[in-house]
């Protein structure tokens, strides 16, 4: 069974969606019993850092994340929360990833919205992932190069578009909504 | 680099596209799920359900359309045509859609902007704006382009984005259906006024239009309805088209 943690963050019907389409069992929950016993635990979010952050502390969700043993998958405001801290709220977040999650500086359109290309490492996440395959990003946020970054992408700056430690992983870009390639993302994870 | 965005426009009507449509393998062409999966695999980069019944007893039934596209289609989808108010917006929303466009009632009332991004995010919020070139101006109009509103277009842009809209989808009127191009110079001044991406709409009917409008303003993303459903030009050649262009297109 596959738990996406639920929280106070838009659009999880999606994750749900592209899990169930995939042939996967899934639960959306805050139950810690059932995310503690997950096989795969996904973390999904669209939302604002401080008030998320707020509302998973104050159900014990911000230990429970740390001590995750399985493969946890955070996407979008997911990842930015597993970082160290965000300037969005100036808020103190998970700290899995060591690095920090800034605004775009106001230098291009922002938010960066839309298919965008990245240079991937040699991750189980992107088994497949093709040269020229774009995924969907929109966020105002982003978390900065670090060595947990296992993919990069470029829009105003560069900045990690997925990053690694561990059982822990997480995309910046929404899987559940890049097509094909997100898809085959998503599958590489739950495959893990 | 980030990618310019061809978005498919179908009009909804009890829950099916209204326009006919000519493709010969889908077996109903008025099921709005089964042409959004067609253009899903041509390569749109997003789409756009704009319900024009939008009539109270008909909310149900949109509702249960978006349900059934967000289970069968795996690309971002905006939804518009009579979100009134923060409880409609939660309702598409939650149903799966990923971004509501907001046109008269956001004039109306242009709190409802705010409230529906401080609850979900100013990128689940675009801003259709109906445009008419008229006594030398650019003027914002409302319900179905009937109304004038007295708005000048590039002021109403700006408002939006700061009243917290993510996105702004601008239709000009005077070329709605002609065919002969997007409207250039309001494209061109809007999505320079404003930091947030602006969608292009109205008069493509040829894939030079599309390299036209990314060429000669800041237009993230064109949308287009007739062409599409007609197969009067295909998604796929128009892509094609649009990279030998060098346009940074999927």
């Amino acid at each position: 069974m596959i738990a996406i943690i639920k929280y106070n963050a838009g659009n999880i019907t999606s994750v749900r969606n592209a899990v169930e389409r995939l042939g996967y069992d899934c639960r959306v929950t805050d139950d810690i019993s059932v995310i503690q016993s997950a096989e795969k635990v996904i973390f999904p979010g669209v939302g604002e850092a401080g008030s998320a952050m707020i509302y998973l502390k104050n159900k014990r969700l911000d230990e429970i994340i740390q001590s995750l043993v399985r493969p946890t998958l955070g996407i979008c405001l997911g990842l930015q929360l597993m970082c160290r801290h965000s300037e969005e709220g100036d808020t103190k977040c998970l700290g899995i990833f060591d690095t920090e999650v800034k605004k775009f500086p106001a230098l291009d359109i922002v938010p960066h919205m839309g298919w965008n290309n990245m240079a991937v490492e040699g991750s189980p996440l992107f088994t497949g992932f093709g040269r020229g395959d774009t995924v969907y990003f929109v966020h105002s946020y982003y978390a900065e190069i670090c060595p947990e970054t296992i993919s990069r992408c470029d829009y105003i700056l560069p900045f990690s578009a997925a990053m690694q430690k561990d059982n822990f992983y997480a995309t910046q870009f929404h899987p559940e909504k890049s097509g094909d390639v997100g898809e085959r993302i998503l599958k590489n994870f739950l495959a893990l | 680099m980030l990618k310019k965005r061809i978005i498919p426009c179908l009009d909804i009507r009890d829950g099916r596209t209204v326009k006919g449509i000519n493709f010969v393998d889908i077996r109903d062409a008025g099921d709005a799920v089964e042409l959004a999966k067609r253009y899903v695999k041509e390569g749109a980069d997003e789409l756009v359900f704009l319900d024009i019944t939008a009539t109270i007893e008909k909310r149900k039934t949109l509702t249960e359309l978006v349900t059934r596209v967000a289970q069968e289609i795996n690309i971002p989808f905006t939804v518009g045509g009579g979100i009134h108010s923060l409880d409609d917006a939660r309702a598409i929303i939650k149903a799966g859609a990923d971004k509501v466009s907001l046109n008269s009632a956001a004039v109306n009332r242009p709190e409802l902007i705010t409230e529906i991004a401080g609850q979900f995010g100013s990128q689940c919020v675009v801003l259709a704006i109906d445009t008419n070139f008229q006594d030398n101006e650019w003027i914002v109009y409302t319900h179905g382009g009937k109304t004038p509103t007295g708005l000048r277009t590039v002021d109403w842009a700006k408002e939006g984005e700061q009243r917290g809209a993510g996105e702004i989808l601008l239709t000009s009127m005077n070329n709605d259906g002609t065919k002969d191009g997007f409207a250039i110079d309001i494209t061109a001044a809007v999505s320079e006024a404003v930091c947030i991406p602006v969608i292009a709409s109205g008069g493509a009917g040829a894939p030079e239009h599309f390299s036209e409008v990314f060429t000669k303003t800041k237009a993230s993303a064109a949308l287009a309805a007739s062409i599409f459903h007609f197969g009067e030009i295909s998604i796929p050649t128009l892509k094609d088209y649009l990279k030998t262009q060098n346009i940074p297109i999927r």
